[in-house]
């Protein structure tokens, strides 16, 4: 199977002029390849008609438990609700101790605290979004701010949104420098750092090439995760626009030997969607990456059809809603 | 078109010139022509699951002969996945039926009826096929089904005072008790009667809100799957009556054992099936209809297949003063 890009052979040092100027960057980030549109559906597509049955699906089905970043973003979010989605996170099927915990609680920065009370000794981590999430429409000053607040906080992870208007209109340097100062303000006293999640928006970005030049432009800004959108537009994560993430992360990878972490979010509601993005995983990144360490599903409803599917294969019998939480 | 096809439907046009009844022949492999010299128009007959026409998410069909052996059409051979789907949407489909006044239910099973009537002659005709019927008795059967939707559509908003009321109880309360639906209801329908035993064990159960994941008559499937299209273009919503084709035997296990199913109705199950699905569907303690409750489907129902399908919600309110000011509330 030949690959959808062509790897781009720059170094290391490459990349590090790319960054020097506006212009530099730019010309950069234009002279990426051209994504081939029809390529990479077709390929998105064909990666999701694998049949992954039986004992394969029961571990695609706990690796995806366990890669869920359970998220909660509403403006009626409640401390009691952070509690209770917490308590799911730690044990998301009570009546089986088998099943694994999510890999992280992921709430707005005011929430942090109450997350990582409720986890506390559990191992999931609390994710925070922050930079004015999640239209990122303020001053800087104020999204360093609420990175620092949810830092402070406790938060293990931060999910920060782009300033798309900026980017849209070519200011790529700006997006660079935001990017940077987010991920310093990331940092915690004890030399320690959260986590950053860049989310890019794909939605708004309009072109399949915007979204590999805002993959570029995030990883060589230092993202730790690269994240597909917010959950809050009409359109979220796709197959397709998830299997470039992924390709720009496996070709920084070829090109610096730096480890990115993809993310979708957004629209991915069932098992069968999630066992297609896994496969797309495997074939494109490795076997390394499936982990949670480096791939994760932003999602609130997969998790309870995925709990669904494994009571199904445990008993043998088809589940129902009744027998999940209402969340 | 290749050669080949040609030289078939050729020859087919030929022994239609001669012969103008071509029963038995294999449909599928090239189309027949009628005595008018036009080309027959073969049905697809599909699954109706959540409103949609879907073939078998399998994609197996079995065929489908009337009485004597004469091949009619392929029928979908649904899975259990299919069973699945409908269940899905069933469930989906609850909220909104259940949530609808009697009166609108009343109103949507009398549109079945209307539908029902505007294709008559295409009921006859394969009630006719399928069970081996002249068309004057198939004609009786097909009538009998329109009269009884529409026997359930009066029954919509009076069922409940039957099944419930107000109950005299020793304080000051008013007692009242309220028939609700239990949920999605699983139906065998009967292998004696294609279209209207389909129809007597059909409307009852969404006649009291309930919606249906059912399973046609496995030798005789094409009535229900054309019922789907009356049900289509009636207003009943998308997902309260999904209709699959094939073995009784292969989609009741999983339907019995469904954590999501409320009720079964085991009418088309033979006595070994029925004993296994009864035990499956103890474990979330389905509703269960045992198979011979009706007879003999030309016979007007009693309510019984109504009020198997209902839940009693009873509701305690005060009455009377309830404070110094003398407040009834």
């Amino acid at each position: 199977m030949p690959s959808v890009t062509s790897t781009p052979t720059a170094g290391t040092a490459a990349l590090a002029d790319a960054t020097a100027s506006d212009a530099a960057l730019r010309r950069f980030l234009h002279g990426l390849p051209g994504v081939d549109a029809v390529g990479l559906e077709a390929r998105a597509a064909m990666l999701g008609t694998r049949s992954i049955k039986t004992t394969a699906k029961a571990y695609a089905i706990d690796l995806a438990i366990s890669m869920i970043d359970l998220t909660t973003l509403e403006g009626a979010d409640t401390a009691g609700k952070v509690r209770s989605l917490s308590a799911k996170g730690r044990r998301p099927d009570p009546t089986d101790p088998e099943t694994p915990k999510v890999a992280a609680i992921c709430v707005y920065p005011d929430m942090v605290a109450t997350a990582k009370e409720a986890l506390a000794g559990s191992g999931v981590k609390v994710a925070s979004v922050a930079t004015a999430f999640p239209a990122g429409r303020a001053a800087l000053p104020v999204k360093l701010a609420d990175t620092r607040d949810a830092v402070a906080a406790g938060a293990d992870e931060i999910d920060m949104v782009i300033d798309r208007g900026a980017f849209l209109s070519g200011r790529y340097l700006q997006v660079f420098e935001e990017i940077r100062a987010v991920k310093e303000a990331c940092a915690r006293e004890d030399g320690s750092a959260a986590r950053l999640k860049v989310i890019f928006e794909t939605g708004e970005l309009s072109t399949y090439d915007n979204i590999r030049r805002a993959c570029w432009l995030a990883m060589l800004a230092g993202a730790d995760f690269i994240k597909t959108s917010t959950g809050k537009v009409g359109v979220n994560a796709t197959p397709p626009n998830t299997l470039l993430l992924m390709e720009a992360a496996r070709d920084f990878h070829a090109a610096t030997g730096t480890r990115i972490g993809v993310k979708p979010a957004g629209g991915i509601r069932t098992t069968k969607d999630a066992v297609k993005y896994l496969v797309m995983v495997n074939e494109t990144l490795g076997e390394d990456w499936l982990s949670n360490e480096w791939f994760r599903f932003g999602a609130s409803s997969l998790l309870n059809d995925l709990l669904m599917q494994r009571q199904k294969l445990r008993t043998g019998r088809y589940s129902g809603p009744d027998y999940v939480t209402v969340d | 078109m290749s050669e080949q096809d040609e030289r078939a439907t050729k020859a087919a046009g030929k022994a239609a010139k001669t012969k103008p009844k071509a029963k038995g022949a294999k449909a599928g492999a090239a189309a027949e022509v009628t005595a008018t010299g036009r080309l027959s128009v073969l049905k697809t007959y599909k699954l109706f699951v959540g409103g949609k026409f879907p073939r078998s998410e399998s994609g197996r069909v079995y065929e489908v002969t009337d009485s004597e052996g004469n091949w009619l059409a392929n029928a979908p051979l649904a899975s259990r996945k299919d069973a699945r789907d409908a269940v899905v949407a069933a469930r989906k489909a609850f909220g909104g039926w259940s949530g609808a006044t009697a009166y609108n239910r009343g109103q949507v099973l009398y549109r079945v009826a209307e539908m029902l009537e505007g294709r008559r002659e295409q009921f006859v005709g394969e009630v006719a096929d399928a069970e081996g019927l002249s068309r004057a008795k198939a004609a009786e059967q097909v009538d009998a089904a329109v009269d009884r939707w529409v026997w359930y559509a009066g029954w919509t908003d009076k069922v409940a005072q039957v099944a419930g009321g107000a109950n005299p109880v020793a304080g000051p309360y008013f007692n009242l008790s309220t028939p609700e639906p239990t949920g999605i209801v699983a139906v065998l329908a009967p292998q004696d009667s294609s279209f209207l035993g389909l129809v007597s064990v059909l409307a009852p159960a969404i006649a009291t809100g309930n919606t249906v994941v059912a399973v046609a008559a496995e030798r005789a499937p094409l009535p229900a799957l054309s019922l789907a299209e009356v049900l289509a273009t009636s207003d009943v919503p998308g997902g309260v009556v999904n209709l699959l084709s094939g073995r009784a035997a292969e989609l009741g296990p999983p339907l019995a054992a469904h954590q999501d199913v409320n009720a079964i109705d085991l009418t088309g199950a033979d006595a070994e099936l029925a004993r296994e699905l009864e035990i499956a569907a103890a474990d979330n303690l389905k509703r269960v209809v045992r198979p011979g409750l009706t007879s003999d489907w030309a016979v007007e129902p009693g309510l019984e297949r109504m009020l198997a399908y209902l839940e009693t919600k009873t509701v305690w309110h005060p009455t009377g003063s309830l404070g110094a000011a003398g407040s009834a509330y």
